[in-house]
């Protein structure tokens, strides 16, 4: 760091100090008189920095890149991320090319071409033939990338495999809440944003025997690895993004527009801390759609877990309707019967017949928890 | 000289032919007026003092993510409850500091300050016209622009913090005052600056295009315009087409955060409360406002590129190499630029079979913009460059639109865009490719046209000194946020340490925010060489970049109705540098060809037969009708 700072004094230092010569050039040219003839003040010492910044860009640039490559993101957990990372790559290769010339060609001609006293420009308006070679180079590489991308986008965005693994996140100020389909016939139940509440925090519909068994998490997310995961994105009250940088994901969460991503990770979290040699290492969740204050912080965590360990994990949560029993109020009569098995039997018999709200209700799901 | 020749031709031909105008009161020549030279530089001013709170705002935002632990109590007397009392910036106010340095800089300094000024100096000088078609709506978009700016101005101070949601204002953020302090007053002001805005915008639109199209002296035909004029008439065509869906967009919002419709919102539930607003759509506010958007880059870039095209041909000493294919690319991209917007919109739920046709006419677009670098490539080549101020910038210019254009052949791909999307690595893209090159580009018109607008010289070496510091800062400030963005680090976050993933590179950041102040620093030295110049600056000559376009024929310090007698006259394009055989390595526009048979081309040799024509039209002189 240190190193870094240095550097930028040095900079500073000797820029300083060319103003200051050059400020010496003015003083001694204020009392010149006008003239007609062309001023070229400094035009020697503009055309050497031409080159100077020629050199030092291309030195700075080639270590500064392989100084940061050590803070960029480990390679991609998610085979469609190693997909973009490796397009993303490739393509920088290709643009590095044009980059390099036509930055060396500026820098150079101005150099090369400076005035020189005497000398003429070279009367050259154009040539069509020289228009059609770059407008065609241009076209023909641009045409190779789009193709690439866009077989990469139609792969990544086409519909996820039916064997997906299903799991609700929706965002909120600020933090993701995830929903699962459940222990038993994991299906989402519906939703409705009218339902929201300080508990029923994403608005589980109760009149679906699909929600029974849904549970939530405001506070980590746990997946499989090896097969597709199918997030469904919801947002409760304004524009969120899920952004899931390791696995290469990103997509917005809309209030009254569902969205989904699906992805194949392929690397557990045990993987990851085995690779890094970060025995703290996790997957997180950020947003990347200015949502407020707490923009910045909307972090969740994600565990990639192997199949066995996912489904006993699954298998181990408490289902939305054990956690708030006093919920049971709002199942319809004829599937009270259904629901009655996602509650503990001790809790249902006060939560049946008391509203969601009654103290009871309150009292047992506390002590559930 | 043949230059002095010209300017004879114009007097010999000029009628004894006298104005009187009584003498105007302070109101009429400085405040009110309806002078499209006094216009441009209200335009100019206003524009700099908005980018000194514009990049004051960056400086600030880029000390809390650089330097997190610094302590900004010294801020205090400016900023008041905005840091807290252990020396730390608001986390919203930090936010309302992206969004209106997003504002200011995109809106009130790249839009109004450059178009503005350049589109309103250049246009009459350069087509050789007494003023603008409408003096009066020329007048009345500079005060339509003055009241937004105030309206703007004035929700800084607000007690819960001007508009914070990001410059692109999506909603439901924006239209609910309860998600964020800067979504109630702050945000209604800025709707309402911005309406005046694109007010504005139009009436000065309108004036340009109707200006170019009609005003043009005897001869100026289109295959004759400089450049610059070209980049003003589609830029002004691209905002008439493009500021009133802004409006539009801006209206539904204003209904939806006043009267209850339901535009925007929809399924909402927020502070313990389901709001009743149903099927509205967010995204439609993001297809409103990225199909003014995205042309808005352009309005942006454009004029850049045109003063760039006339700066580098004139201190080249060359003809700008392929005139028509620099017409037809800056048509190609003013047309492409109607139909990507939804490239910023790739990760937003949009349907991807969308995304995929976005895609396709965004790469286009690297096409018409590689043939303009190519372009001003081949004009350096064998010139016999002068580094003057403006050749510099115009020069940095080249080399940063290159090099954040490339970028955007990333971004542009829908599938890389998934992980960038949102991330540093957009703000280095944009930054470099609209922000730095369109900021050179006015660099660039100040100090070229300096000398016109205020008969005094700048000064070169103070300007050379800007220049070096200002490019060399401007790539050590981006550069480095390409690696940032390719770490994944999202934009608008107030800091870094809530996660794993960005807290590190620590450094990194720490560098940028250095660079980032070293070269608002060196601004001073450009404020400091403009106004003392406007006073003390060198006496200009009449032509001191030994220019070829018709406003060096004009007096040093044109007046009212910028020639004095006839207008000029022209019989040529704008581009005779070094033509072989001629005396001087320039010929001025309002040279005939009859008189400089040493230097004609064959077919030039024909079109002496049709100067007499020319000589004797008279269209187009405002003063004539007039009188």
């Amino acid at each position: 760091m240190y190193i870094i700072i240095a550097l930028v004094a040095l900079v500073f230092i000797v820029l300083t100090g060319v103003v200051i010569s050059r400020l010496q050039g003015v003083l001694k040219s204020i009392n010149k008189t006008d003239s007609e003839e062309v001023v070229t003040t400094g035009n020697k010492f503009n055309g050497a920095m031409f080159i100077v910044i020629l050199i030092g860009g291309a030195i700075s640039i080639t270590w500064s890149y392989l100084h940061a490559r050590e803070f960029f993101l480990p390679e991609a957990s998610s085979i469609h991320g190693r997909r973009t990372d490796d397009l993303f790559w490739f393509s920088m290769g290709i643009l590095t090319i044009p980059f390099i010339i036509v930055n060396f060609l500026v820098f150079f001609f101005a150099w090369k071409y400076q005035y020189k006293k005497g000398h003429r420009a070279t009367f050259y308006p154009d040539n069509h033939k020289l228009e059609l070679v770059w407008t065609i180079i241009p076209a023909i590489v641009m045409a190779l990338l789009v193709f690439t991308g866009w077989k990469a986008w139609s792969d990544i965005t086409a519909e996820a495999p039916r064997d997906a693994e299903v799991i609700e996140i929706t965002g909120k100020q600020f933090n993701w809440i995830a929903r699962y389909g459940g222990v038993d016939n994991n299906k989402l139940g519906d939703y409705n944003y009218k339902l929201i509440d300080a508990q029923n925090e994403v608005g589980i519909d109760l009149s679906d025997e699909n929600s029974f068994d849904d549970f939530t998490n405001p506070s980590e997310m746990h997946i499989p690895v090896g097969r597709p995961v199918l997030l469904k994105i919801r947002a409760r009250d304004v524009l969120h993004s899920v952004f899931i940088p390791h696995m290469r994901v990103k997509m917005d969460a809309v209030p009254g527009m569902p969205t989904k991503f699906w992805f194949v990770p392929d690397k557990t979290t045990a993987d990851m801390r085995a690779e890094t040699g970060n025995p703290k290492f996790d997957y997180e969740i950020a947003c990347t759609e200015v949502c407020g204050q707490g923009h910045f912080s909307m972090k969740m965590r994600l565990i990639v877990d192997d199949e066995a360990t996912y489904k006993k994990w699954v298998s181990e949560q408490a289902t939305f309707l054990s956690t708030y029993p006093e919920y049971l109020a709002k199942v319809p009569e004829n599937l009270k019967a259904k629901a009655m098995k996602y509650v503990p039997a001790e809790a249902a018999a006060p939560a049946a017949d008391s509203s969601a709200t009654s103290a009871g209700g309150a009292g047992a799901s506390s002590s559930l928890r | 000289m043949s230059a002095i020749e010209g300017l004879e031709t114009a007097h010999h031909h000029a009628d004894e032919h006298d104005h009187h105008h009584e003498a105007q009161s302070f109101w009429q020549k400085y405040i009110f007026c309806e002078d499209h030279k006094v216009i441009a530089k209200q335009y100019l001013i206003t524009g700099i003092l908005w980018a000194v709170i514009g990049i004051t705002m960056s400086v600030i935002f880029r000390i809390q993510l650089g330097l997190p632990d610094s302590n900004l109590s010294w801020l205090k007397p400016v900023l008041g409850g905005w840091i807290s009392d252990a020396g730390k910036l608001d986390p919203n106010f930090y936010l309302a500091l992206v969004t209106m340095h997003g504002t200011i800089m995109v809106f009130f300094v790249l839009t109004a300050g450059l178009s503005g000024t350049f589109s309103n100096f250049l246009i009459p000088l350069q087509i050789g016209a007494r003023d603008m078609a409408s003096g009066f709506m020329n007048m009345l978009s500079y005060w339509f622009f003055f009241l937004a700016s105030v309206i703007m101005f004035a929700s800084l101070f607000l007690q819960q913090g001007p508009a914070a949601g990001g410059w692109v204002i999506y909603p439901p953020l924006s239209a609910l005052p309860q998600a964020h302090p800067g979504s109630g007053m702050g945000m209604t002001l800025w709707l309402a600056s911005m309406a005046f805005f694109i007010v504005s915008q139009l009436l000065g639109g309108i004036n340009y295009i109707t200006t170019v199209i009609n005003l043009r002296t005897r001869g100026m035909s289109f295959d004759r315009l400089p450049l610059t004029i070209w980049s003003f008439l589609i830029t002004a065509v691209l905002g008439l087409i493009s500021f009133p869906v802004l409006l539009s967009s801006v209206l539904l919002l204003i209904f939806d955060r006043h009267f209850g419709t339901s535009f925007y919102l929809s399924d909402i539930y927020i502070n313990g409360e389901a709001l009743p607003n149903v099927g509205g759509s967010p995204i439609l506010f993001q297809h409103l406002f990225w199909f003014l958007g995205h042309p808005e880059v352009y309005i942006v870039l454009l004029p850049a590129l045109g003063i760039t095209s006339e700066v580098i041909a004139t201190n080249s000493r060359k003809p700008i190499f392929g005139y028509r294919a620099m017409i037809a690319s800056m048509l190609g991209i003013a047309f492409l630029a109607f139909i990507v917007w939804a490239h910023h919109m790739f990760v937003t739920g949009m349907n991807p079979f969308l995304g995929s046709v976005f895609m396709f006419l965004t790469l286009i677009i690297a096409v018409p913009s590689a043939v303009k670098g190519f372009n001003y490539i081949t004009t350096l080549w064998k010139g016999n460059i002068v580094f003057t101020p403006g050749m510099l910038f115009s020069i940095g210019l080249v080399s940063l639109f290159v090099s954040g254009g490339l970028t955007g052949i990333i971004l542009g791909n829908s599938a890389l865009d998934i992980q960038l999307h949102d991330t540093y690595f957009v703000v280095a893209h944009f930054h470099l490719v609209m922000g730095a090159a369109s900021a050179f580009g006015l660099f660039a018109g100040v100090y070229h046209w300096f000398p016109k607008m205020f008969g005094r010289m700048m000064n070169t070496s103070l300007g050379q000194a800007h220049f070096w510091m200002t490019f060399i800062g401007i790539y050590l400030v981006f550069i480095p946020m390409h690696y940032v963005g390719i770490a994944g680090f999202p934009r608008r976050y107030y800091q870094f340490t809530s996660y794993d993933f960005t807290h590190k590179f620590m450094d990194m950041n720490m560098f940028i925010s250095i660079a980032a102040i070293f070269t608002f620093l060196a601004q001073f030295i450009f404020l400091w060489n403009f106004f003392y110049s406007i006073f003390k600056g060198r006496r200009a000559p009449q032509n001191p970049w030994r220019s070829n376009t018709l406003e060096w024929t004009a007096p040093v310090i044109p007046g009212h109705g910028n020639w004095e007698g006839e207008i000029p006259a022209v019989y040529r394009w704008s581009y005779d540098y070094s033509k072989p055989g001629a005396k001087e390595d320039f010929i001025p526009q309002n040279i005939p060809y009859s008189q400089t048979p040493e230097s004609n081309f064959p077919h030039e040799n024909e079109l002496i037969a049709t100067e007499k024509v020319i000589e004797s039209q008279n269209f187009n002189d405002q003063f004539k009708t007039h009188h």
